[in-house]
């Protein structure tokens, strides 16, 4: 189409980047390397990641037939609880922000690392004491309160390991917090000269708007966990009626953190879907401030909805109202991102990498867990798809469908800056199709099954109910097999993968300016920004040879 | 950023106006002001804590950014208690068959 590529040079490994600067064991664990600490968030994150995989198995394999064949009704509970608080709180949360956040936003905007290093060392340190107690109370006696925690049942009623998990994630609050606090402060302090705030790439602002979520609700819930154990310990009345507490007052409180954490999880994914697809179309993206704005309208929107997460647990009518008003709103700055992306894409030269078939995922599946969660802001509607398998599957389409696949699409991405090699691209795009047909496979029939009025967290259901449930299930081994593939790749590719060079897309950001894997300071000199984000045509550093008129910049000068 | 040296006479000053505001709060919770109760006590407990977030965090002398995050946070608290007083405030207001359980009905029998 517009651009063609020149062939690709032949690349060497730098003599010395941050992987070999160093070498033992000490020299990880007392790293303040920003780009190593995420390697190390790496490694944690993917261990979770098979922790709450493993439980998500059992259920789908328990749920293969109508009377459930593999565990008790009392195991089910705990196997539900320890899929969503392990993925929730120790993998989706932590993944795009502490792995490639923290690896990137330095690189991206010129720094030499974090603004506060040490602080960001702590952070793991943090998010690994929390993740203990959490795997300990999985280990002695399991959690059956739901991801959620509902009071009573948390605070009174429960007789599984309740009290370290909920200070397993308060604990980990402060991991989250300090990640936060470390971005915002890296973002306004650290930029490289002429790095303007317009001429910083969308994942930054992604993670900027993240950030301020990040820092502002979590600690509500840590506090609201910390008062959960505190009833159970030691009978001081918040929310338990019998001693003058109220059940209600945890659910605000606690929504009023984790609906804003849906947005930790989805806001990153999109900042690596604003990197991937100007990247691979071309092409200056559509509408640069809007979807930099719409990223902190998000997060700001974001704080004003939790309560329709209330609507039949005995919230006011009106209240109910408002908030379900309140919710439609949000649609708003999603749909300005969708529509830019897809306007970005129009007369681009879009190639099929990899990384673009997991953006493409992502947007149809985004738009799907999207459109789904306007039903579920509708009052009437939401009374009768409450509590069903209809609201599994939605927000499945947001956190699997959409921050899942922006993680792996945006480990793709950056896999050669972070390795310095390339993985097997046809291995790869086979494995981003299986994942997009199993997640599909596992997720619409749930969407089904609610509509049709199967309850969540239910160990049986109807037979007329079972067709559904086994597509379900085979989608769920298809998807696994869609993350398995990657893993093996990807490791393999470390050793043995082609060896990438600096800039091997071409992208324009500038991360792709030094080398891959890149020195421990990021840059031999620190770079002084003349350009504008993701501006193809007055980059002759890309080594793209224009054979058509190019369009303008995404953005004027700032 | 230039760091502001405070007295020790300052840190004095606000530590005994610290003290006398606990004292005030005891004192108050012996005392039956009716409604007023939460009030009292809110109120001397806002006062105390401006007190530690001017002078012990350094917020008076702190850059103004700084002071422009805090009023932000205070805001960001003032959506939280707003919003979940709007569902507090209006229950139970023309409810007649979707009127939540009273909290009787939760306690364990």
């Amino acid at each position: 189409m517009s651009t063609t590529t020149l062939p690709a040079p032949v690349h060497k490994m730098p003599r010395e980047d941050y992987l070999n600067a160093t070498y033992g064991l000490r020299s990880w664990l007392l790293t303040t390397d920003h780009k190593r600490i995420a390697l190390l968030y790496l490694g944690s994150v993917t261990v979770f990641f098979f922790i709450g995989g493993l439980f998500a198995t059992m259920i789908r394999i328990h749920l293969l037939t109508p009377n459930g064949f593999l565990v008790t009704p009392e195991t089910y509970n705990k196997l539900f609880t320890m899929h969503g608080v392990a993925m929730i709180f120790f993998f989706l949360i932590p993944s795009i922000p502490a792995v490639l956040g923290n690896f990137l936003i330095p690189l991206m905007i010129g720094a030499k690392d974090l603004a506060f290093p040490k602080l960001n060392l702590l952070s793991w340190y943090i998010y690994l004491v929390g993740g203990c107690f959490v795997l300990y109370s999985f280990g002695t006696g399991g959690l059956d309160t739901g991801w959620t925690f509902y009071t009573p049942l948390s605070s009174v009623y429960s007789n599984s390991a309740v009290t370290p998990a909920v200070i397993g994630i308060f604990i980990n609050g402060f991991s989250s917090i300090l990640t936060g606090l470390n971005f915002i402060v890296t973002i306004h302090t650290m930029r490289a000269p002429g790095m303007t705030w317009f001429r910083l790439p969308l994942f930054v602002w992604a993670h900027y708007a993240t950030s301020l979520v990040m820092v502002l609700g979590t600690p509500v819930i840590a506090i609201t966990l910390l008062l959960v154990g505190l009833e159970r310990m030691f009978h001081l009345g918040f929310f338990n009626p019998a001693l003058g507490g109220d059940p209600i007052l945890f659910q605000h409180l606690f929504w009023f953190y984790s609906h804003p954490a849906v947005y930790i999880m989805i806001l990153p994914s999109m900042g690596v879907i604003s990197e991937i697809i100007p990247t691979f179309a071309r092409k200056p993206i559509f509408g640069y401030s809007f979807i930099a704005g719409s990223s902190i309208a998000i997060a700001v929107i974001g704080f004003l909805v939790w309560a329709h997460h209330m609507f039949v647990t005995g919230e006011s009518t009106y209240a109910a109202l408002t908030f379900s008003f309140l919710s439609y709103l949000v649609a708003i700055p999603s749909a300005v991102k969708v529509f830019n992306w897809t306007s970005t894409l129009y007369q681009g030269s879009i190639s099929w990498d990899t990384p673009m078939i997991y953006a493409f995922g992502f947007i149809g599946l985004f738009l799907i867990g999207g459109l789904t969660g306007l039903f579920l802001a509708c009052l009437g509607l939401d009374i009768h798809i409450h509590d069903t398998y209809f609201v599994v599957a939605h927000f499945h389409y947001i956190m699997v469908g959409g921050a899942v696949m922006g993680y792996v699409g945006g480990l793709h991405f950056w896999w050669p800056k972070i390795t310095g090699k390339l993985y097997p691209e046809v291995l790869a795009r086979i494995a981003a199709v299986t994942l997009f047909v199993g997640f599909n496979l596992t997720f619409f029939p749930q969407f089904m099954l609610g509509y049709m009025g199967m309850p969540r967290r239910y160990h049986t259901y109807p037979p007329e109910f079972q067709v559904l449930n086994v597509l379900s299930t085979a989608g769920a081994s298809i998807l696994a097999l869609g993350y398995l593939l990657p893993m093996l790749y990807l490791t393999w590719s470390m050793r043995y993968g082609r060896v990438a060079g600096p800039n091997p897309w071409p992208a324009t950001g500038l991360e792709w300016k030094t080398a891959s894997p890149p020195p421990t300071e990021n840059f031999d000199v620190t770079p002084e920004v003349d350009w504008e984000p993701y501006d193809f045509r007055n980059r002759p550093d890309l080594g793209l040879a224009a054979s058509g008129p190019l369009p303008a910049p995404a953005h004027g000068d700032d | 950023m230039s760091e502001h040296i405070v007295s020790p006479k300052i840190y004095l000053v606000i530590f005994l106006t610290l003290m006398a505001g606990t004292a005030a709060t005891v004192w108050a919770a012996y005392h039956n002001f009716g409604a007023f109760n939460i009030v009292i006590a809110l109120a001397i407990a806002t006062f105390k804590a401006t007190l530690v977030v001017l002078y012990f965090m350094h917020a008076r002398y702190s850059p103004k950014r700084t002071q422009l995050v805090i009023v932000c946070s205070i805001f960001w608290l003032a959506i939280m208690l707003v919003l979940t007083l709007a569902d507090y405030r209006t229950r139970g207001m023309h409810e007649s068959r979707l009127a939540p359980p009273s909290n009787s009905n939760l306690v364990r029998a």
